[in-house]
C-alpha cells in the first residue's frame, strides 16, 4: 500500500496545472458566468489541446492516460473551478457512438461531437417513466426509411442549447419491456420537435419538456440494433457515473465556505460564523466523510487501474457524492443568514446586491442542488442496484 | 499509489483466517471467555508461533515486519473472528512504547512478546481524566534511586492477566500538563500494586490499578523523565489505526452476519431479505461498511510517520468508527429481531465490540473535536 503518485503522475500534474494557469486564470476562478457561449468556449479550448475526452480511445480523439492521470486532471481542474466538458457528448453519447455505432455513424458523428459542434442532449425521461425508465413509451414506426416517432421527453438538460438528441423509443410493444427500445439520433430541427422550458425552484431554466410530433427520422440514425437499445442506456449511464462523486468540487466550494466564515463581512462588530461550534462541526463532519469519499473513489480507481472496471460500487459515489454536495449547499444558506431571503438572480452589471456578494446565489443554488439525489438514477434507485448486484439480495 | 499487499502479507492474512477459521469459531471464542482465564494460553502460544507477535515489530527487534500495513492485516482477521487474546495492549499498546523509546531493555522485552512468553498492560487513563492523555494524577517521587508511585489507573486492558505493566505518572508539573508525566515498568507482583481485575463487557480482561506507594527502581524509568506525553499520544495514534483495521473486520463479519441471517429467515411468507425497507437498510450498512475500509487504508499508509497528518489521520479514522460502528451495530441487531438480543447469536457479541471500541482512545466527539483543533477549525 502506497499512498505516493510516481514522479511520471506528478510531472503530468504540472502539465495540466500550467494549462489551466494559462486558459483559465486564476483571477476568473468562480467568476465566470456559465452560459452557452462560455460554455463552448471552454468546450472548445480543451477540444484545441486534445484533452476534451480523456476517457475515448485514442483512435477517436481520447488521451491514452491512464485511470491515474484521469483522477489527476479531474482534480486539477475542479480545483481551478473550470467547467466540465460538455457531459452529454464526451461522457454519454460518445461512448455509445463509438462502441455501437456503425463506421459511417463513427465518422459522421464523432468529430463534431469531441468538437461540440453539436450539442448533445439526452431523451431518456418521459413524464410518465422516472425510475421506471424501461417503461418510456415515445413511440417510433417504421415507415420505409423512416422512422416516425411520436411521445415526449422530459427533463432534458439544456434542451434550448442542443443541436441533436439522443432518444430511446420504443420500436416493439408487444415484448417484455426492456426488449423493445431502440436508441436514435433526432436532429433538433426536425419538423415536428418542439421544446417547452421548464424553471426548477430558484428560477433556473436548465430542464425542458421535449415534444416530438410525426418526426421523421432517417433509419440510419439509428444505432446499433433495433430493440437493443436498453443495452446501449445501460453502458450510457454505467459512462455517466465517472466523477459523480465530485470530490474535489466539492472540496473547493467548501473550502470558499470556510474563507467566508473567518473573514465575513458582517462580522465587524458581531461573532463570526468560523468561531460559532455548531457551524465548526458541520465543516468538520463533512470534511472526515469527504475523505472516506475520497479514499473510496481511490480505491476504486486502483481497481479501474488493475482491470477490475468500475463495479456497481460506483453507486457508493454517487450516492455519497451527491449526499455531501447538498450538505456543502445547505451550508451556504446557513452562512447567508438573512440575506438568503433577497431573490436576485437576475441582477444588472451595473446593480448591487442587497447583500456581500456569496449570499447572493446561496439559496437558489441550494434549490437547485436537491436535483443531484434524484437525477442519473435517484439515490433509492442506486440502492436498489447495490442490493443487487453487490449484496446479491 | 497502489492498495495492493505484499505477498508475505497475504500469506499472512490467509494462514491467519485459516487458523481463526477452524479453531476459533464463535463456540469456541464463548467456551474461553467463560473459562476461569478468560482467554486461551493455548491460542496465545500459536499466534506467537505463527509468528503473529513477530511482524509487527522491524528488524532491529528481531521482528519480520512492522509497518502499519502489516498489523492492519493482523488486526483485520482479529476482528472477523472477535479474538479476545491481550494482543492489542501487549502488541501495540506496550509493545509500541517500548519499540518507540528503545534501548536494551526494550529489545529484551519485545523478544520476550514475540515468543509469546509476556503479556503486557498499558495503563494510561485516569477515572478523572476522561479522554485526555495528559490527564495524570498518578504521582511518581524520586526517593534515592527509586521512584514511589501512588495514583490510580482506570481501566487497563488485560491489567489483570498480564505479567507486568507499564505505568503513566506524572514526576513533575500539575494534573492536566503535557509535561512532566513519566512511564514506569512494572512487575505486577510488586508490593503495594493491586489489580481491580473484571471482564468486559465485550469479552476482554482488564482492571483498574491501585497503586498504593509503590517502590520502583529507577532502571524502570521508560523513556525520558517527564518527557512521555508525546510517546503515549504517538502510540496510542497508532492504536488507533490498528484498531480501525480491526473494527473494519468487524464491520464486515456484521453484514455478512446480517445478510446470511435476512437471507434464511422468512415472514410473511417470503425471506424478509426480500422486503426493500431492509435491503436499504443493508446497503447503507454496506456504504458505511466501505468508508471503513477506505479510512482504515487511509489512515494505514500515513501511520509510519509521526507527525500532524499520522495525528489527523487517526482522528478521522477514529470519527469514522465511531460512526460506522453504531450504524451497523445496531441496524444488524434490529435486522435480527429478537434473536439479535440473545446471547446465542454472534452478531450481538460483534454489536457489543463494536460500540467499545468507539470508547477505546477517546470517542468518535472528542475525536472530531481533536480533528478540528489540528486542522485550526477551532481554536487550540
Amino acid at each position: 500500500m502506497d499512498l505516493s503518485f510516481s514522479e511520471k503522475d506528478e510531472a503530468f500534474r504540472q502539465e495540466v496545472i500550467s494549462f489551466l494557469d494559462e486558459n483559465w486564470p486564476a483571477d476568473q476562478r468562480g467568476k465566470v458566468e456559465f452560459n452557452k457561449e462560455t460554455y463552448l468556449d471552454w468546450h472548445k479550448k480543451l477540444h484545441a489541446k486534445g484533452w476534451v475526452a480523456p476517457a475515448w480511445p485514442e483512435e477517436y480523439g481520447g488521451t491514452g492516460w491512464t485511470p491515474t492521470q484521469r483522477y489527476i486532471f479531474d482534480q486539477e481542474m475542479a480545483k481551478a473551478e473550470t467547467f466540465p466538458s460538455l457531459a452529454f457528448n464526451t461522457s454519454m453519447v460518445g461512448p455509445v457512438i463509438y462502441t455501437f455505432g456503425s463506421p459511417e455513424q463513427k465518422e459522421r458523428f464523432l468529430p463534431p461531437t469531441l468538437s461540440a459542434d453539436i450539442w448533445w442532449c439526452q431523451g431518456y425521461s418521459e413524464p410518465g417513466s422516472g425510475s421506471d425508465l424501461a417503461s418510456l413509451r415515445t413511440k417510433a414506426v417504421r415507415e420505409g426509411d423512416h422512422y416516425i416517432v411520436n411521445g415526449s421527453k422530459t427533463w432534458t438538460t439544456f434542451a434550448q442549447h442542443a443541436d441533436w438528441i439522443f432518444c430511446l423509443v420504443r420500436t416493439d410493444p408487444d415484448v417484455k419491456k426492456q426488449q423493445g427500445i431502440s436508441f436514435l439520433l433526432i436532429d433538433m430541427k426536425t419538423p415536428g420537435v418542439t421544446v417547452r422550458p421548464i424553471i426548477t425552484l430558484g428560477g433556473d431554466h436548465e430542464v425542458n419538456e421535449v415534444f416530438l410530433e410525426d418526426v421523421k427520422v432517417p433509419v440510419e440514425n439509428l444505432i446499433g440494433e433495433e430493440n437493443m437499445g436498453w443495452t446501449y442506456a445501460k453502458f450510457l449511464l454505467m459512462h455517466e457515473r465517472s466523477n459523480i462523486a465530485a470530490v474535489h468540487q466539492s472540496k473547493r466550494y467548501l473550502e470558499r465556505l470556510k474563507e467566508v466564515a473567518a473573514n465575513d463581512d458582517l462580522a465587524g462588530h458581531g461573532p463570526k460564523m468560523s468561531d460559532d461550534p455548531d457551524f465548526i462541526k458541520k465543516v468538520s463532519e463533512i470534511e472526515i466523510d469527504l475523505t472516506a469519499l475520497e479514499f473510496t473513489e481511490l480505491r476504486s480507481l486502483a481497481n479501474e487501474e488493475a482491470g477490475k472496471g468500475p463495479g456497481a460500487e460506483s453507486s457508493i459515489l454517487k450516492i455519497r457524492g451527491t449526499e455531501l454536495q447538498q450538505r456543502i449547499s445547505h451550508l451556504a444558506v446557513e452562512l447567508a443568514g438573512y440575506y438568503a431571503l433577497p431573490y436576485q438572480r437576475n441582477l444588472g452589471h451595473n446593480e448591487y446586491p442587497a447583500g456581500p456578494e456569496h449570499t447572493v446565489d446561496a439559496a437558489a443554488h441550494y434549490f437547485n442542488g436537491r436535483k443531484t439525489s434524484i437525477y442519473g438514477g435517484t439515490n433509492e434507485i442506486q440502492r436498489n442496484i447495490i442490493a443487487k448486484a453487490v449484496l446479491g439480495l | 499509489m497502489n492498495f495492493e499487499f505484499t505477498e508475505e502479507q497475504q500469506m499472512l492474512r490467509e494462514s491467519l483466517a485459516r487458523f481463526l477459521r477452524e479453531k476459533y469459531d464463535f463456540e469456541t471464542r464463548q467456551k474461553i471467555i467463560a473459562s476461569d482465564n478468560g482467554w486461551s494460553r493455548d491460542t496465545w502460544a500459536q499466534f506467537a508461533e505463527m509468528g503473529l507477535m513477530a511482524a509487527a515489530f522491524p528488524e532491529e527487534f528481531d521482528g519480520f515486519g512492522g509497518t502499519a500495513v502489516d498489523l492492519s492485516v493482523i488486526m483485520e482477521e482479529f476482528g472477523r473472528g472477535l479474538v479476545v487474546e491481550p494482543y492489542l495492549p501487549t502488541v501495540v499498546l506496550a509493545g509500541g512504547v517500548l519499540r518507540h523509546t528503545g534501548g536494551e531493555l526494550a529489545k529484551d522485552l519485545i523478544a520476550q512478546i514475540s515468543a509469546g512468553d509476556l503479556v503486557m498492560g498499558l495503563g494510561f487513563a485516569e477515572p478523572q481524566g476522561r479522554y485526555d492523555l495528559f490527564h495524570v494524577e498518578t504521582k511518581a517521587e524520586k526517593q534515592g534511586d527509586e521512584y514511589v508511585l501512588s495514583g490510580r489507573k482506570a481501566v487497563v486492558l488485560a491489567a489483570n492477566i498480564a505479567d507486568k505493566l507499564i505505568i503513566a505518572a506524572r514526576t513533575s508539573g500539575n494534573i492536566r500538563d503535557e509535561d512532566g508525566i513519566s512511564l514506569f515498568l512494572i512487575d505486577k507482583d510488586t508490593d503495594g500494586l493491586t489489580v481491580e481485575g473484571y471482564p468486559t463487557i465485550d469479552g476482554l480482561q482488564a482492571g483498574d490499578v491501585i497503586l498504593d506507594k509503590v517502590k520502583v527502581p529507577a532502571a524502570s524509568l521508560v523513556g525520558e523523565e517527564g518527557k512521555a506525553y508525546p510517546v503515549l499520544e504517538a502510540v496510542i495514534d497508532k492504536a488507533i489505526i490498528a484498531l480501525a483495521a480491526e473494527a473494519m473486520g468487524v464491520c464486515q463479519k456484521i453484514c455478512d452476519l446480517t445478510g446470511e441471517y435476512t437471507r434464511s429467515r422468512e415472514q410473511f411468507g417470503t425471506p424478509i431479505a426480500q422486503f426493500q425497507v431492509l435491503q436499504h437498510r443493508m446497503v447503507d450498512m454496506f456504504i458505511f461498511k466501505e468508508e471503513m475500509t477506505s479510512m482504515t487504508y487511509m489512515a494505514v499508509m500515513k501511520a509510519d510517520t509521526e507527525g500532524h497528518d499520522t495525528r489527523v489521520a487517526a482522528s478521522m479514522a477514529k470519527v469514522q468508527l465511531g460512526k460506522s460502528c453504531k450504524f451497523i451495530g445496531e441496524s444488524a441487531v434490529q435486522l435480527h429481531g429478537g434473536m439479535g438480543i440473545t446471547e446465542e447469536m454472534a452478531v450481538g457479541h460483534y454489536f457489543m465490540h463494536a460500540t467499545m471500541m468507539d470508547t477505546l482512545f477517546g470517542n468518535g466527539d472528542f475525536h472530531q473535536k481533536r480533528y478540528e483543533r489540528l486542522t485550526g477549525l477551532r481554536a487550540a
